[in-house]
């Protein structure tokens, strides 16, 4: 606890250091950034930068939701199965409902829709039962993630969901779409970004979230109704989930028992990364969104050498984390007394 | 009895400080084997100090401690409990997920070989805890097991150990009335085998029944050292307390005769805590709430907020029952509440101090986003008003002083604009300038209308500051004092049981 908070005696010294943990993350990717360049220049070609920004606002998108739950001392890991369920569910209804509707607007909007309530009931669920079961949202979440991972299975009969050929020609556009020269998935990621910016510092919601995650009791003798903030976090993650799963389907057009595995922990390495602290009580939105683009950085760098192999990706993400980590120990534990 | 027998353990002249507090002042005590020692004082008295320097647990700043005439400097528990010297601690010090056999004999395994004997241990683990007439079973999780039931396993703890020396920081308190005979039973058994027994309570009815001799301390100092035969209860009372009210206080404000009844609590019964507690609170008023720690003074309060459950009882605000299930209701019929742990439970110390001053009443900030010039304006206000004092920079609630995050935490609670202001231990740990602004605060709240609930272990306090006092003891609400019953002696008996309604009748049910 006291290497977190800057000891009075060397604020001046720990004022540098504050200003590294701020920026440090968007330092980590401008380095990252130049190596690429330094390394292939075909890395800054406007191609390549809006289909890595592209790709990253899945977990992007994602990981705004879980910058909510982790600030407020929560963790969820059902997230990837969660997105696997929705988009599985997503698909089954929007084929039947072509018989209905034919494959128009309507019937994705209805998909659409379902996808939101769906992520939003999910949540609510893993809220529920770890604040009123007052079970650790770790357990909760494992719990429910083995669960929507197997209902996904089960309603792909083993195999693979495909989405109607018919809906799938309407939807297309909202992942390869683009608006003003910017693919749509990117301009859903920055909107989100900008909103969770908002929700997070500058409401009251945002502000609970920090002293629960900081302090429970604290925030109980502050007159905070606990469970309902941290089930509403639960909630905003589910409905980013579903956000991010409305993109992704026209991606493929497909879901198995194989979609979004891992993207859990993607989200929360991308969160960290960003600065967030993992035992809750401080959250940066702006660090999760870098710490996103890190991320699928990374896989794009090493695409675009032979140095390393592809296939060593997630090592080097592996040890971006720890580094990313380690570093904004480092400038807390040099300014303890 | 053997009063003439050489003491087993002695203390000369034991000095404690902490810091620049100096807590014990030259202490002699002497245990001798075979004979029931009561050590009383008042809250920070100093006997929890002494007994850990016995104990091992704390060293002495200066001072010898003899065990049968020989010189001791223990460094750890570890060394005085090797010598029998072995003390039952007043906060339980078990290990939650272990069973209460492997509790018992933590640190000190029976083994066969390499490996654990685990029938010898369960073997004595039964018999120490049939002499403890308990049914806890020496397989149960002492996490699982009932309060009474911890401090059973930690005093068979205690007993299987090859006892010398036994020291007991206040044992009955969490204890049921048959545990309490229990106990009473088992150390008279002890007494008997030539146990040296050292015994601290509160409770003034229980030292008349088993101590031999008895010491007080108060303020650090020993004042009264003796046999318990020829002393009453009410002479070791006053014995306790007996220091003159400085003018540390303001005056308290007149109270209307026809003041009305703002908030009433009838029939509150807090499970494991409170038995059936009644009290009204008028405007302009102090109504003081006494008690030594754990009389469930807090638990009584807490439940009326709504921030724990009660199993019966209602609360009346301005005539009318109003359901307070949460903290936000409470704070709806503007009844702000200063809790005691302000590190735990008031600020959030890595917070920093514009956010934790508006935490309570956030709402009263936003239109409907956070106006931080609002915040802002809101915080100079409340340095200005409570003199919180910044040290330079202050970017987090951890870097103030305890009086200042004490002003803080009241600036914080202030911010609902409250007519009821319930505050808790507002006190504890901090300095006599800090003190004295805070009486006169409560002074300026009762003036303007407001009534304050004060719940204070500091005796002086409540005397100073209250019309009236409630007084509990043992989760039972003993007695409300009023004008010439306002004396430390009288608030004294009422907090150990020795005088108050209902105390006996409620002790039987």
């Amino acid at each position: 606890m006291n290497s977190v908070v800057p000891n009075n005696k060397s604020v001046a010294r720990s004022q540098a250091s504050f200003d590294l943990k701020t920026w440090g993350p968007f330092i980590a990717l401008m380095a990252l950034a130049l190596l690429g360049v330094l390394i292939n220049p075909a890395f800054l070609g406007l191609d390549n930068l809006s289909n890595m920004l592209t790709r990253s606002a899945f977990i992007g998108i994602i990981a705004i939701g879980a910058t909510f739950v982790i600030t407020a001392g929560g963790l969820d890991l059902s997230v990837g199965s969660m997105a696997a369920f929705i988009a599985g569910v997503m698909i089954i209804l929007m084929n039947s409902l072509v018989e209905q509707f034919g494959p128009g607007l309507t019937t994705i909007l209805l998909g659409i829709g379902a996808s939101l309530l769906l992520g939003l009931c999910a949540g609510f669920i893993n809220g529920m039962v770890t604040t009123k079961g007052k079970i650790e949202a770790f357990i909760v979440t494992l719990g429910t993630m083995g669960i929507y991972r197997s209902l996904v299975t089960y309603l792909a009969d083993g195999g693979t969901l495909s989405l109607d050929w018919g809906v799938r020609d309407i939807y297309r556009p909202v992942y390869y779409g683009s608006l003003v020269g910017i693919p749509i998935p990117v301009l859903v990621f920055l909107l989100v970004a900008v909103v969770g910016y908002i929700l997070l510092n500058h409401t009251r919601f945002g502000r609970y979230c920090f002293a629960i995650g900081s302090n429970e009791k604290v925030a109980e003798y502050s007159a905070i109704h606990v469970d309902r903030i941290k089930t509403m976090t639960y909630m905003l993650q589910g409905v980013c989930v579903a956000l991010a799963t409305i993109i992704y389907v026209p991606r493929l057009g497909s879901a198995s028992g194989a979609t979004g595995v891992l993207w859990e922990l993607e989200a929360i390495a991308a969160v960290i990364i960003g600065g967030t602290v993992l035992k809750g009580g401080h959250g940066r939105i702006w660090g999760t969104v870098v710490g996103a683009i890190m991320l699928t950085m990374i896989g794009n760098i090493l695409n675009l050498t032979d140095a390393i192999s592809n296939y060593l990706n997630g090592t080097v993400q592996g040890i971006i984390i720890i580094v990313a980590v380690y570093l904004q120990r480092a400038s807390w534990r040099k300014s303890a007394p | 009895m053997s009063t003439q027998d050489q003491p087993l353990l002695s203390a000369r002249r034991i000095c404690r400080s902490f810091g620049p507090n100096q807590v014990l002042f030259d202490i002699d005590l002497d245990l001798v084997p075979g004979e029931v020692h009561a050590l009383l004082g008042e809250n920070g008295a100093g006997k929890s100090t002494l007994v850990k320097i016995l104990s091992g647990y704390l060293s002495a700043t200066s001072g010898d401690i003899h065990l049968d005439g020989e010189a001791r400097h223990y460094r750890g528990s570890g060394e005085a409990e090797a010598d029998g010297v072995v003390m039952i601690h007043q906060e339980l010090a078990l290990a939650e997920q272990l069973s209460a056999e492997e509790n018992i004999f933590l640190g000190r395994e029976l083994r066969r070989g390499l490996f654990l004997d685990r029938k010898a241990m369960r073997e004595r683990c039964r018999e120490a805890l049939a002499e403890l007439e308990t049914r806890v079973d020496p397989r149960a999780r002492v996490k699982d097991l009932s309060t009474s039931d911890q401090q059973m396993v930690e005093i068979a703890k205690a007993i299987t150990r090859d006892v010398r020396v036994l020291i007991m920081d206040e044992p009955t308190a969490t204890l049921t009335e048959h545990e309490v005979e229990v106990l009473f039973a088992l150390i008279a058994r002890l007494r008997e085998r030539g146990v040296a027994i050292l015994y601290i309570s509160h409770k003034l009815r229980e030292i008349e029944r088993i101590a031999d001799r008895v010491t007080v301390l108060r303020d650090g100092r020993l004042i009264d050292s003796g046999p318990m035969a020829g002393r009453s209860k009410e002479a070791l009372a006053r014995l306790m307390v007996g220091r003159e009210i400085t003018d540390m206080y303001p005056e308290r404000s007149a109270l209307a005769s026809d003041a009305e009844v703002v908030l009433e609590a009838r029939n509150m019964v807090v499970p494991g805590a409170v038995k059936q507690a009644s009290f009204t609170l008028r405007r302009g008023e102090v109504l003081g709430f006494g008690g030594v720690v754990g009389a469930g003074r807090t638990a009584l309060i807490e439940a009326l907020l709504g921030l724990r459950p009660r199993s019966a009882g209602e609360v009346l605000r301005n005539g009318q029952p109003v359901a307070l299930r949460h903290l936000r209701d409470a704070v709806r019929q503007r009844i702000a509440y200063l809790t005691e742990d302000r590190k735990g439970k008031g600020l959030v110390l890595n917070m920093g101090l514009r956010p934790n001053l508006t935490l309570l009443n956030l709402r009263a900030y936003c239109r409907p986003l956070i106006d931080r010039r609002r915040e802002e304006q809101a915080f100079h206000e409340a340095i200005e008003r409570f003199d919180i004092r910044l040290r330079t920079e202050a970017r987090t609630a951890a870097e103030l002083s305890g009086g200042n995050q004490q002003k803080l935490l009241l600036a914080k609670v202030m911010t609902i604009d409250p007519e009821i202001v319930i505050i808790n231990e507002p006190t504890r740990g901090i300095d006599v300038g800090t003190k004295h602004q805070i009486y006169h605060f409560v002074r300026e709240l009762t003036e303007a209308g407001c009534s304050v609930i004060l719940i204070s272990s500091e005796m002086s306090e409540l005397i100073g500051l209250s019309h009236r006092v409630a007084v509990m003891c043992a989760g039972v609400l003993t007695g409300v004092l009023e004008g010439e019953q306002i004396n430390e002696h009288e608030i004294m008996q009422y907090a150990s049981g020795i005088k108050g309604v209902g105390v006996d009748e409620q002790r039987r049910a």
